[in-house]
């Protein structure tokens, strides 16, 4: 087997396996950081939330937002880790494709 | 269900450090690193152009996904914060720094635009710091310790090991000054932040601090691991002497499936 489909399978498995980084943490009762990112916890933490902080926070809506659907919030950790395999695979396969266009547009021709 | 909620909330909230989300940086440190980006990125396409073989595009294209799951694994520090390798050293190890470079901003632009994993108006400054500086710390900290030993070596797995240690190290160190600065650069009169309310004394240990204890030593063992792995199946992708030519018939040498002889 060439090396590359070797690594290839090997992406599928850490794909699959994903959802791990979502679940050990959890498990661990780790989330906000040093910082406490969420807006409420900025609010206990410093006193004040910065406004400019407040303001750009929000400027941004992802399709995706943080590897799960929008809606699903309130479902259970099997959902969002599926969630989460499909963000993997979404998010994996486009960056190969940028990856790949970008590679073939700068790659030389030769062998 | 209201514990339910409170952790299903708690994950929506996730956010590990090494993405710097939008908010946390003004506007002048954000534009600054897009200004210092952009000729790193101009000059990253001119270096590819150059050295970049046609047949190791499909291996640019793994280096990139690889780095973009590889920062999906979360890794947790008991009742605290959650962090995760890169990756990037690894992919400059074996295919350059310029073409890292490019690999993993493309996994963070997508990141960015597609999940809010790292803000849109920090791009600049997360690829400064995962994307440039990470990578080429790595690849010359990996050259410098590995420089001359056999490629079947286990000097290249440590050097690798340490290249991604301290490569990760400096890219947190990196985003923890971005962090502290914000409230020297941005206040209101009366001194309240106006982005990150975190000074440099805070956010520096913090950064250092949780690299140096757990996420370094991920990036360290997923670099040394998989360096060990291809010293077996495709120890052609580590010859030192590969340049142009040699990385060539290096590419040969998987196409057909078989090991340099």
């Amino acid at each position: 087997m060439k090396v590359t489909t070797k690594l290839w399978i090997g992406l599928a498995i850490l794909i699959i396996l994903s959802p791990l980084g979502l679940v050990v943490p959890e498990h661990f009762k780790a989330g906000s950081a040093w910082g406490e990112w969420g807006v409420d916890e900025m609010q206990k933490l410093v006193g004040y939330i910065p406004q400019g902080l407040e303001k750009l926070a929000s400027i941004w809506n992802a399709p995706i937002p943080d590897y799960s659907f929008k809606g699903w919030e309130e479902k259970g950790l099997p959902h969002l880790s599926f969630a989460y395999i499909i963000s993997a695979i979404v998010g994996i396969g486009l960056t190969v494709v940028v990856v790949m266009l970008l590679g073939k547009m700068l790659a030389k021709k030769d062998d | 269900m209201a514990r339910e909620r409170n952790w299903i909330s708690k994950i929506n909230e996730r956010r590990e450090v090494m993405h710097i989300p939008d908010g946390y940086l003004g506007p002048a440190t954000c534009g600054f690193f897009y200004v210092v980006m952009a000729p790193i990125w101009a000059l990253a396409s001119k270096v590819v152009k150059k050295t970049l073989n046609a047949k190791q595009v499909p291996l640019l294209a793994i280096g990139a996904a690889f780095s973009f799951v590889v920062m999906m694994f979360n890794v947790p520090i008991p009742g605290g914060t959650t962090g995760h390798a890169v990756g990037g050293v690894l992919v400059a190890i074996l295919l350059g720094p310029w073409a890292a470079s490019i690999a993993i901003t493309v996994a963070l632009v997508v990141q960015a635009l597609l999940f809010g994993d790292g803000g849109i108006t920090a791009i600049g400054a997360n690829c400064f710091n995962m994307a440039f500086v990470l990578p080429f710390a790595g690849y010359y900290i990996y050259k410098a310790i590995s420089y001359n030993a056999p490629v079947d070596s286990n000097r290249r797995v440590i050097a690798a090991g340490i290249a991604g240690y301290i490569g990760i190290n400096i890219a947190a160190a990196l985003a923890g000054v971005e962090f502290g600065i914000q409230p020297l650069l941005h206040h209101t009169a009366n001194g309240q932040a106006l982005y990150c309310p975190y000074g440099l004394p805070v956010a520096l240990t913090a950064m250092v601090g949780e690299h140096m204890l757990v996420f370094g030593w991920v990036e360290a063992i997923v670099t040394a691991l998989v360096i060990q792995y291809l010293q077996k199946q495709a120890p052609e992708l580590l010859d030192p002497s590969a340049n142009a030519q040699g990385r060539s018939r290096a590419c040969r040498g998987i196409e057909e499936g078989r090991a340099r002889p």
